[in-house]
């Protein structure tokens, strides 16, 4: 442990934690009150969120080597599940239930969603795999869009607060922060443990090559749809969050622009690794709020197009990619003369 | 060497925080001055679909906070503009935006109904601070769980149908009507509307619905009975234009009765065979390119000098404008007086009774929610430009179309199967 410490990810880890647990006692010593309110929940506390969404995302695609458009839909089962059930949600559909029966329900049917997005798509790859998520996204858009029975259609289903936690309201932003922050600490870490377990490495084995790993015994369909089902269960306790924090769902959520705003973050975050998922979602935040006040209100989307078409364009791997690229930059200066390196790859 | 390290890696991660420190506190609002400024907010979709409805409405609230000299009770408005895309959630992180990092006072907006609601939701959440509606039109923004710190000006999308109904029975003597309309809430709202009025009158209606963007209306228009008497047609935009073609070109000839927003700039500049049948039709809602009022030619001869301006302003610059009126008229009763946590202001801004800027009376019930005028309008022909003219004014409807609330409430939301129409007993 201590060794870990000192390697240069552990001290980084180690860092970056500290100061997400002090986040809420340093921010007002930068700021106003009501401002560092605002940053803590609508900046850090939704890029939180939308973070563990884009992990999802992240998830299968570093390790499954599968880009699926469907995580926000699945997200939003969880979201709809909750609102359909839980107590107090307007209008109330089933209702009756509080929120320790509501969340459980909503990420279950988020992994059941899951596997069947997985059980769909099993046989797909790359831009197939694209296509056939992404319409299934669209279609879950349409139904719930056009669904007054269930799901309310456009309007959707509003006032889903949240629960309170040891005895304070969810809407506070320290709770929000901090409920957001361990669930997305503990999802990163089981993400991590999950990738060095038999099943993580059989998944990386199907990455680089499905059929060597099928003639090795293993069953890649099982694997596929399973790991599908674990990134249903990441993107569906994000989805609860985010419904919480947005007092609500409506289809909007789920449409086709909050569905290409995670792969957005996924990708100016850096598809290498899960942490890329959470600094391209706070990236996403940050811009998506201040770009209107930086820039020409009437066009502030070109900036916000412009910021990621840098970044994709200076590393096409996302924002991870251009710390390991100026890391290597920084060594080769320092060894100029060690000309024994040149022929390696760099990082 | 691995000291060295570690010593390198603090000193980048200490050097990072200074960054963030010093982007955070240049970011600090200077101190709020003795005569600081009102701050007013506003939130519209300047992107996506309705952007040029958006940028209509701040054409219009623009106008007004001019007239004022951007101040009132010698303070100086200061305007903070938000943009969002008809979507829930980017409105209601717009608002928190404007609210709790701009520290607005009065936030005007948003433009549609999804969005509506959501601010609604989140206004309910605050203390001292008032959200007024922009041109939002979905009736549960007001009708069912209201929030005290909301306020709605205008009129909503089933209102907008009020003396329709009753024209379409009675006047013309229409016995019963098909309807054709858009499967999804706005149409609802304003088929609702329609139906109300119209079966309580004793009219029939049958229903054809299809979803929004449908381009092929050949097998619906081969549907509708003969025994029709006319055509309620609740469609919008291009959905709107694609099936008065396809009517048309099938050599339809039934009187067309329109939606609120069957008769916008799309339709009316749009050439090809619906025109024949567009002349003459009769629609309702808050306002009409021609309305026989001293306040609407007022209106218009001054919007018309804003730079940008359309020939005639959108319904999205009337009723934001509206809205912006009474924001701007409560300032100034309370003389720019804020304090006690909005509570004197909202108290007044409650209160108000004024002309919109279509000549309509508009005062606020319980809920908060307008009760206004509504216009009967029909297309002409005037220098060879089609325009929508009022020729009727139903005075005074309230959100539930005069029904006590309880009875209108039990009716249940506007769906494809709950239409409103409900024989009279």
């Amino acid at each position: 442990m201590i060794a870990w410490l000192r390697t240069p990810v552990g001290m980084w880890s180690t860092i970056v934690l500290g100061a997400l647990l002090c986040l809420p006692a340093i921010l007002p010593e930068l700021m106003p009150e009501n401002q560092a309110r605002f940053w803590l929940a609508n900046i850090f506390g939704r890029a939180i969120i939308y973070g563990i969404i884009a992990m999802s995302l992240t998830f299968l695609a570093t390790y499954g080597g599968f880009v699926s458009l469907a995580q926000m839909s699945l997200a939003g089962v969880a979201g709809y599940v909750v609102a359909v059930t839980v107590n107090g949600a307007v209008p109330s559909i089933v209702g009756g239930l509080s929120y320790l029966t509501a969340i459980p329900l909503g990420v279950f049917a988020a992994v059941a969603a899951a596997l069947f997005v997985g059980l769909v798509s099993v046989r797909t790859r790359d831009i197939y795999l694209l296509m056939i998520t992404l319409a299934l996204a669209m279609g879950f858009f349409r139904f719930v869009e056009t669904n007054i029975a269930w799901f309310n259609g456009y309007e959707g289903i509003r006032n889903v607060l949240g629960p309170t936690v040891f005895g304070l309201p969810f809407r506070d932003p320290h709770v929000l922060y901090y409920v957001s922050l361990a669930t997305a600490i503990s999802l990163y870490a089981g993400v991590l443990y999950l990738v060095r377990s038999p099943f993580g490495l059989v998944l990386q084995g199907i990455r680089d090559n499905p059929r060597r790993i099928a003639a090795l015994g293993y069953n890649v369909a099982h694997h596929r749809i399973a790991a599908f089902g674990v990134a249903g269960f990441i993107a569906g306790c994000g989805g609860v969050l985010a419904t919480i924090y947005n007092i609500g769902i409506s289809p909007g959520s789920v449409g086709l622009s909050a569905t290409v705003n995670v792969l957005i973050m996924s990708v100016i975050g850096g598809l290498g690794h899960p942490i890329g998922a959470f600094i391209g979602s706070l990236i996403f935040a940050f811009f998506d709020t201040f770009a209107a006040s930086i820039y020409d209100r009437n066009r502030f989307n070109t900036l916000i197009g412009v910021v990621f078409l840098i970044i994709v364009l200076v590393s096409p791997d996302g924002v991870i990619g251009f710390a390991k690229r100026a890391r290597a930059f920084a060594k080769e200066k320092a060894a100029p003369k060690d000309w024994s390196r040149q022929g390696s790859k760099p990082g | 060497m691995s000291i060295r390290l570690s010593r390198r890696y603090a000193l980048k991660g200490a050097g990072a925080l200074a960054v963030t420190a010093a982007a955070g506190a240049s970011l600090k609002s200077p101190a709020i001055a003795q005569n600081a400024p009102i701050r007013i907010g506003s939130v519209a979709t300047l992107e996506g679909p309705f952007a040029t409805g958006g940028q209509d409405g701040y054409r219009a609230m623009e106008m007004l906070f001019q007239a004022e000299n951007m101040t009132i009770g010698g303070r100086r408005i200061e305007w903070i503009r938000e943009s969002s895309n008809a979507q829930a959630d980017v409105a209601l992180a717009r608002a928190r935006k404007l609210i709790e990092q701009d520290n607005v006072d009065i936030i005007i907006g948003p433009l549609s109904g999804a969005e509506g609601i959501a601010m609604k939701d989140y206004s309910a959440t605050l203390t001292g601070k008032t959200i007024v509606n922009g041109s939002s039109g979905a009736a549960d923004t007001t009708l069912r769980n209201p929030s005290r710190n909301f306020f709605r000006f205008n009129t909503d999308g089933t209102q907008w149908m009020a003396g329709l109904g009753n024209y379409v029975r009675r006047t013309l003597n229409v016995s019963e009507v098909t309807v054709v309309a858009g499967d999804y809430a706005f149409p609802y709202a304003q088929v609702f509307g329609f139906s109300l009025e119209f079966c309580r009158a004793g009219g029939r209606a049958n229903y054809l619905w299809s979803p929004l963007g449908t381009t092929d209306f050949a097998s619906q228009i081969a549907q509708i009975p003969r025994s029709s008497g006319a055509l309620v047609v609740v469609h919008g935009g291009t959905d709107g234009l694609a099936f008065m073609t396809q009517y048309a070109q099938a050599g339809g000839n039934l009187p067309i009765i329109g939606g609120s927003i069957m008769a916008d700039q799309t339709m009316l500049s749009a050439r090809g065979p619906h025109r024949r049948l567009m002349v003459g039709m009769v629609a309702a809602g808050p306002m009409a390119d021609v309305i026989d009022d001293p306040n609407w030619t007022d209106f218009v001869a001054r919007y018309r000098r804003m730079p940008g301006a359309f020939p005639s302003p959108s319904i999205h610059a009337v009723n934001f404008a509206t809205n912006t009126m009474a924001v701007i008229r409560a300032l100034k009763e309370v003389n720019g007086d804020l304090s006690g946590n909005q509570a004197n202001f909202q108290r007044v801004l409650a209160a108000q009774k004024f002309k919109a800027p279509t000549g309509a009376d508009v005062s606020l019930d319980h809920n908060r929610q307008a009760i206004s005028d509504i216009f009967l309008t029909r297309i002409e022909e005037r220098n060879n430009q089609p325009m929508t003219v009022a020729f009727q004014r139903a005075t005074q409807i309230n959100q539930t179309l005069g029904t006590p609330e309880a009875a209108f409430l039990a009716l249940g939301a506007p769906s494809r199967t709950n239409t409103g129409c409900i024989a009279a007993s």
